[in-house]
């Protein structure tokens, strides 16, 4: 029988005599003691302000972070460690600061318990307003009255998902009770307790426990446990039944590629693959590069897209070399593949700056509407004559091209086809496709 | 046997390899590849992978996993390390081992989110107020995303610190051909944790200053105080001037007076060559690159890979200076490490010159601008 968590040896408390800070904590004390919790298995997390000196004075567990922030370290122990009791510390300030991790905890459900401080001002820092301070009351920052509407801690988390929300005052003979209730609930539990800061609420306001409860009708804001609902999962718990199913499945690992081809190719050459958006040229040129790699070659690919993925151009850039390859970038490239009008507007600029020794394969019907200016080769591609859908031709014009140019067999990238997720269908194109339609010199 | 793969996939898989069990994220382009690879493998070792509703609140949860005995890590890119700011901070305070990837894009601000950059390698070591030393790897290529992952969670454990992977859009987001010999392969550095048996618990108690004191796990056998606030060694709030000193100097020397220690570096160095180049991430590409080509047109040059931008390794870099009259540092910004490498020579009696190759127009530096600067 643990007779107090208190340990008295760090007595006195620090606050200032009268602050409500030091009913909160007996309080604490009182409710764990009715709780009889291993104080091994119980985390205090505090907040900053005065309420962040509270740690120090149990013998638990204590995590004293930053301002605002507790609720995410609480977060994060029990989402590692589920047996926890987490219970966080925190003031008004910190909950307008950290106001954004106590909506989502609450959201989560997490099981978390969150003791708010709510003494309407920043007492640490000299009195100042904060999310809570009600209309009209003077600070240091408000000195012609509050204009901002007090925020609602407890309604916000309990329309937002929290299991457990309770509003009362360090006054409420009950507070030990409702604390205890918020630590035994099985998920995200809020007590927002309302008090006074004797050293510069209490006394700029001429504010006593009568105001605490005028106030509160003022504001309409009710007292007690507004939600408590047990329908929702805790979290912690929740993600490890979501994906138990998970558990021991193999992990990412390599994919080795073993050469079973060989290619002649004597320098690096730089391909480029310019299509649209939805006509799959990335993974065409990852076949390419995997073919590549098949006949004994090094491989690299870039790919280039607008951040609205759906639409637009889409670009591959793909390094083929008999040697590692270090600088990644092309600048000049051997060959460039033009197959659809978004990838022509997007690279125009690039093939105009072709070296003659340069290729462009490009769609026929694009080059007719489009003339284009290089000095590169222009080999037109009647990719429309293959009478496969659009989604295809990248494959089709790279099974042709690989022909043509002899970087590496042709074999080697129907090989890597075959292991591809759309083998199938894949081939089944590449092999109907006729490709004596295609003009490749 | 090669494998066709990318930097998000290498920092996964050694995560993993690393025994890594947590890890929290908030999208952002180009680190988001990483968070979906953790979201997928994590829950497959009973571990948790979650996207926090912010970057500190990621940060937080792994902060706060880390101390239950999690080896955790996070990832995201230059706005998302500002927000991590403070937090980089607690952990240095408060000696959690945490892996951090820094995949970094064109910045200020949201800059160019799909552009490449180097712009973030003084950002790390002073990103957080009090100007404390942190850890920071660069990976030049792939292997080394896995490799130094790898050796992040090693010394985020050793040093019970924060470590950083300084690496970029383009090495994260590109695939290419890895021979899988290029992957090292050590043991996973066990925690150091405090006797269970041993009575009370002191959370920072360390003897010498240098020393790094064992862990407790909350929820373990012992009670722990873990604290963001100035301590003494009982994780008590204190401002006697001997513990806040004491607390200080321990943060700064269990990492500068290991330097040597933490240094990793690639000498390529020729006799008789008077012009170094000295590179890291991925600019260290294009300049093997360059001094390949240099060297192959028979002039002698020496190059200096840096892996370890912090502790930056004085003692390699000094080393590498003998007979050196000139040396060219190409890099993604302008000029960032330059000032460390200028910091290091100031202390050589004999001239050097040291001439950046900046770029910061979100295109790559080539092979040819160094070669150029190397003229
Ligand atoms: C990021 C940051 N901003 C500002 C501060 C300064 N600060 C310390 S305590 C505090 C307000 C605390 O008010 P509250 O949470 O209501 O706690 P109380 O002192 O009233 O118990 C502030 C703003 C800080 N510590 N960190
Ligand atoms: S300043 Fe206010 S909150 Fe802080 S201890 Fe004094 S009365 Fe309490
Ligand atoms: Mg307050």
């Amino acid at each position: 029988m643990i007779e107090t968590y208190i340990n008295e040896s760090t007595l006195p408390f620090p606050f200032c005599p009268g602050c409500g800070h030091t009913g909160i904590l007996k309080a604490l004390d009182t409710a764990l003691v009715r709780l009889q919790i291993d104080p091994h298995d119980l985390v205090i997390v505090t907040d900053i302000g005065c309420q962040g000196l509270s740690d120090k004075f149990f013998d638990t567990n204590a995590f004293h972070g930053l301002h605002g922030r507790s609720v995410t370290y609480a977060s994060g122990i029990k989402l590692a460690n589920p047996d926890l009791h987490v219970i966080t510390l925190i003031g008004d300030g910190g909950c307008g600061i950290g106001g954004h991790h106590l909506i989502n905890a609450a959201r989560r459900n997490i099981g978390v318990t969150v003791l708010v401080f709510n003494n309407l001002n920043f007492g640490m820092t000299g009195g100042e307003h904060s999310v809570t301070t009600p209309p009209d009351a003077i600070t240091v920052t408000t000195r012609r009255g509050n204009l901002e509407q007090p925020l609602d801690i407890c309604g916000t988390v309990a329309v937002n998902g929290a299991g457990f929300a309770a509003r009362t005052t360090v006054f409420d003979k009950s507070l030990p009770d409702l604390i205890a209730d918020a630590i035994r609930f099985d998920g995200f539990a809020l007590v927002d307790i309302w008090e006074l800061c004797t050293a510069y609420f209490a006394p700029t306001n001429q504010f006593k426990k009568q105001s605490i409860e005028d106030t509160l009708d003022q504001l309409g804001f009710p007292t007690g446990v507004i939600r408590e609902r047990t329908d929702r999962p805790e979290y912690s718990r929740a993600y490890r039944a979501a994906s138990a199913d998970q558990v021991g499945q193999p992990t990412l690992a390599p994919h080795p590629i073993d050469p079973a081809y060989s290619s002649d190719l004597a320098t690096r050459q730089s391909w480029v693959i310019a299509g649209a958006a939805g006509q799959r040229i990335g993974s065409a040129a990852v076949l390419l590069c995997q073919g590549a790699i098949l006949s004994g070659l090094w491989a690299t690919q870039h790919n280039d897209y607008p951040v609205t993925v759906k639409t637009g151009h889409s670009v591959a850039d793909v390094i083929l070399s008999p040697d590692p390859v270090l600088h990644l970038g092309i600048s000049d490239p051997d060959v460039m593949v033009v197959l659809f009008p978004e990838g022509l507007a997007k690279e125009r600029a690039r093939i105009a700056r072709l070296r003659p020794g340069a290729t462009v394969y490009i769609t026929a019907d694009l080059l007719d509407q489009h003339p284009v200016e290089t000095a590169a080769r222009l080999v037109p591609l009647d990719l429309g004559a293959t009478g496969q859908q659009k989604s295809y031709w990248a494959l089709i014009a790279l099974a042709a091209i690989l022909r043509a140019t002899g970087a590496y067999p042709v074999e080697a990238f129907r090989a890597a086809m075959e292991q591809s997720p759309y083998a199938e269908k894949n081939l089944a194109a590449l092999d109907a496709a006729d490709n004596r339609t295609i003009r490749v010199e | 046997m090669k494998e066709f793969t990318n930097g998000a996939e290498a920092i996964a898989r050694a995560a993993l390899d690393s025994g890594c069990t947590f890890f929290a994220g908030y999208p952002i382009t180009p680190a988001t590849p990483i968070l979906l690879h953790m979201v997928e493998e994590l829950p497959k070792v009973g571990g948790v992978a979650i996207q926090g509703e912010d970057e500190i609140a990621s940060i937080g949860f792994c902060v706060g996993a880390a101390m239950t005995g999690a080896r955790a890590m996070t990832a995201t890119s230059g706005p998302g390390i500002s927000l991590y700011s403070e937090t980089i901070g607690l952990a240095i305070i408060g000696e959690v081992p945490l892996v951090i990837v820094d995949v970094q894009r064109l910045g200020p601000s949201t800059g160019g989110a799909t552009t490449v950059a180097q712009g973030d390698t003084q950002f790390l070591r002073w990103g957080t107020g009090g100007g404390y030393p942190v850890i920071v790897l660069a990976p030049t290529n792939v292997p080394d995303c896995y490799n130094l992952t790898r050796r992040a969670f090693d010394l985020a454990e050793r040093y019970r610190t924060p470590v950083f992977l300084a690496t970029d859009k383009e090495t994260v987001a590109s695939s290419v051909t890895v021979p899988l010999n290029a992957y090292e392969n050590f043991p996973v550095r066990e925690r150091t944790l405090a006797p269970a048996d041993n009575g009370t618990f002191t959370p920072y108690r360390y003897h010498p200053a240098d020393s790094v004191p064992p862990m407790a796990h909350l929820g373990g056998p012992h009670m722990v105080r873990f604290t963001g606030s100035s301590h003494d060694e009982r994780g008590y709030l204190s401002k006697n001037p001997r513990d806040v000193g004491a607390l200080n100097a321990h943060l700064a020397a269990k990492i500068d007076a290991h330097a040597d220690e933490i240094a990793l570096v690639e000498s390529d160095l020729q006799d008789g060559a008077e012009t170094l180049v000295i590179s890291y991430g991925l600019t260290a590409r294009s300049a093997r690159e360059a001094v390949r080509q240099v060297r192959a047109t028979g002039t002698r040059v020496s190059m200096l890979t840096v892996y370890t931008l912090w502790p930056v390794p004085e003692t390699a870099i000094r080393a590498a200076l003998t007979g050196i009259r000139r040396v060219i540092v190409p890099e993604l910004n302008l000029g960032q490490y330059r000032r460390e490498i200028e910091r290091v020579i100031g202390e050589q009696t004999e001239k050097i010159t040291v001439t950046g190759v900046h770029r910061v127009d979100g295109e790559l530096i080539t092979p040819d601008e160094i070669i150029e600067a190397l003229a």
